[in-house]
């Protein structure tokens, strides 16, 4: 209690988190923290209306994160985050709107959603933090399971081909397309900045340690050797082709894939609803 | 905004889908999510032309799962939301309904019924969905139903289903079928000055002070919108007051399962509708809904004919369950008469409401409705 009262006092980010509902449940060092620390620091940094934003998250350990900040925020159900978001911004265009979620939660169960709001091109930023397996029902397989890799359910090592995240988002039809890893914390939040400000539909990938799961059953003996690896093995490569970028244990491509400009859902809607009333008037009128 | 063509006043010749997104706009619906389906496509397809006439959002979503999610979605933004489908398409939104009902989140759903179990009848109408209506996700909560029997009634429900789901923050359903859902009859819609709306009640104190989950004596929190600077955190986990989740503590999840179906039982007599029909002397009861109660009163006719005092309980709300209304009647007659377009669903509540009564069901599978003279036969012989 004392360390929270004293994290509140001190911290700079404090305000923007339900501080009373800490300690949060994520372990000692895990990733999803960062993410939680570059998303304020964001907001802060754009001075964003927090009583105007609107953060959604689907199921899982990361999912946890929209009960964390101090601002509307939903805790769906699993998988659907997005498809719960699209109703959200379509009924109020301005909000500023976040998606923060998981691997198996965006891309397994949610996938559908994602491929669909990319290509509507519907104005939210979605944050995924890839954590290689599913953390929060103990470490089972995932869609962005490495090859070979250890869980609970690929004990004999995986034998899926996991999604490239990054091009998956860019074949959507994402317009700004990034990904960085728990490290990256000035560039992660740098690009958190300019997905918020950019509008359509944004996505960021960010790899995400989990030391207590994934890490342990993959030879990481402690947090800080997933820490150390994600620095050896990644590398920034801006504007680099997204569909050779797949993830491997032995590299990690990292940076901005995609910013591209093109029109919204919410833009396309409003010139259609422009010309229909014209049209209704010139009826009434004739 | 072209104010005369957000409530079509007048006398129309309408299908009854198309009556249901009139009855949705006059409600103050401006956002409509789906995915096609027979036989409730009719109703997206109005929604597409119409939602951008009035001002209001329509979209297609990737499948009914999205669908639901979306009007959740739309519903908490401040805008009052619904969608449409049938029977397959009602069972994927059942998880989403349940984080509706969990999240005290006003929303329509339209369910046009049709043969099933599976992909079914199509083109056929049922009444298959009654049970799954009120159970059809998991865990405890009520929800509320009501079952148009004519195209009017698609227009007029519609209209009190949004009521009903803004005044109990509770997913409600329109439960019609293939049938009245393509019956072309005349509608008559009320200029809209007439119509009654309501709207969800909005926190009367200051974010500070605003305890998003605490009900009012009614059981119903009010409810802030996103975007009005309350910053209301929303779970589909057990949550306690103030919305956070409280997964351990099984005090915080009884009063919340409570709280949930007390919301609707607690109040349902102010909710549930019914007709009756010649039920005043009746010596045997018909006790039907939707499209099933329209042979029923034809029946009914018949049988006062041929000097049979017959009468009619027509279920205009079929959740909550009118049961106070059908052990009432079940006292006062001899024998009751259920006809419904399945293999026995709704009747099941009838029998534990009627309790010695006894119960006669019609079962009716195929798409054909009941014929007047087949639930005549039924009323003769139940008072022989
Ligand atoms: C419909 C449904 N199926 C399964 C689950 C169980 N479940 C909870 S979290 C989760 C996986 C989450 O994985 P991910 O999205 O990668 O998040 P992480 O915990 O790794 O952060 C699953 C399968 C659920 N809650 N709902
Ligand atoms: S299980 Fe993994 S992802 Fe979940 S909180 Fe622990 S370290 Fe983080
Ligand atoms: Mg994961």
């Amino acid at each position: 209690m004392k360390a929270v009262q004293e994290f509140e006092m001190h911290h700079p980010m404090a305000k923007y988190l339900r501080t009373e509902r800490f300690p949060h449940i994520w372990c000692e060092g895990c990733g999803n923290g960062i993410i939680l620390g570059c998303f304020t620091r964001a907001l802060d940094e754009l001075k964003i209306n927090i009583d105007k934003l609107v953060v959604v998250s689907g199921i899982g350990c990361i999912g946890r994160i929209a009960g964390y900040l101090r601002c509307d925020s939903f805790h769906t159900t699993h998988g659907r985050a997005i498809a719960l978001a699209t109703g959200i911004r379509l009924a109020n265009p301005n909000l500023t709107l976040a998606v923060i979620s998981g691997d198996g939660d965006l891309f397994s169960i949610g996938g559908n959603h994602f491929i669909h709001a990319a290509r509507r091109n519907i104005d939210m930023t979605v944050i995924c933090s890839n954590n290689f397996n599913y953390g929060m029902t103990g470490g089972q397989l995932g869609p962005t399971t490495p090859l070979h890799s250890y869980t609970t359910t690929s004990p004999y090592g995986n034998i899926e081909h996991p999604f490239n995240l990054v091009h998956l988002a860019a074949a959507a039809g994402a317009v700004y397309v990034a990904r960085w890893t728990a490290l990256h914390v000035q560039r992660l939040t740098a690009s958190i900045k300019k997905a918020l400000q950019k509008k359509g539909f944004k996505f960021i990938e960010v790899v995400s340690p989990c030391p207590e799961i994934f890490g342990r059953r993959n030879n990481f003996k402690k947090a800080i050797e997933m820490m150390r690896w994600l620095k050896d093995v990644s590398e920034i490569r801006h504007g680099y082709d997204p569909s050779k970028a797949e993830i491997t244990m032995e590299k990690i491509v990292v940076g901005e894939f995609v910013d591209v400009e093109k029109p919204t859902y919410e833009e396309l809607l409003q010139k259609k609803y422009i010309k229909v009333q014209e049209k209704l008037r010139e009826k009434n009128a004739g | 905004m072209t104010e005369q063509r957000t409530v079509l006043t007048g006398k129309h010749l309408m299908q009854g889908d198309m009556a249901c997104a009139e009855g949705a706009i006059a409600a103050g619906c401006r956002f409509f999510a789906g995915y096609p389906i027979t036989p409730a496509t009719e109703i997206a397809e109005r929604m597409a032309r119409r939602m951008i006439e009035v001002g209001g959002i329509y979209v297609q979503m990737e499948d009914e799962l999205a669908s639901m999610a979306a009007i959740i979605g739309a519903s908490w933004a401040g805008v009052k939301a619904m969608t449409a489908t049938s029977g397959p398409g009602f069972s994927l939104m059942q998880e989403n309904i349940g984080l509706a009902a969990m999240t005290e989140t006003p929303c329509v759903v339209v369910n046009i019924m049709r043969g099933s179990p599976s992909t079914g009848q199509p083109t056929e109408p049922g009444q298959q969905d009654v049970m799954q209506a009120q159970w059809g996700s998991h865990g405890d909560y009520d929800v509320i139903a009501l079952a148009p029997a004519s195209v009017q009634e698609m227009f007029d429900l519609t209209i009190e289903c949004f009521n009903l789901s803004e005044t109990y923050r509770v997913p409600t359903f329109l439960l019609a079928d293939g049938f009245i859902g393509h019956l072309w009859e005349r509608v008559i819609i009320p200029p809209l000055e007439e119509i009654k709306v309501v709207k969800r009640k909005k926190p009367k104190v200051p974010p500070e002070k605003y305890i998003p989950f605490k009900p009012d004596d009614d059981l119903v929190p009010p409810m802030a919108n996103f975007g009005d600077g309350y910053r209301v955190h929303v779970t589909g986990l057990t949550h306690d007051e103030h919305g956070y989740p409280r997964t351990d503590d099984p005090e915080v999840q009884f009063k919340l399962v409570q709280r949930l179906c007390e919301k609707i039982r607690k109040n349902a007599e102010k909710i549930i509708k019914i007709k009756e029909l010649m039920l005043e002397d009746a010596e045997v009861a018909v006790i039907a809904y939707g499209i099933a109660s329209r042979a029923s009163i034809s029946a009914v006719k018949k049988a006062r004919e041929a000097g049979i005092k017959a009468g009619l309980l027509r279920l205009v709300t079929v959740w909550p369950f009118p049961e106070k209304i059908v052990s009432e009647i079940a006292n006062q007659v001899k024998a009751i008469v259920v006809p419904e377009m399945n293999y026995g669903q709704l009747v099941r509540e009838v029998e534990r409401a009627a309790k010695e009564t006894p119960v006669h069901f019609i079962p009716k599978l195929g798409g054909e409705p009941h014929k007047p003279d087949e639930i005549f036969e039924v009323i003769r012989r139940a008072v022989k």
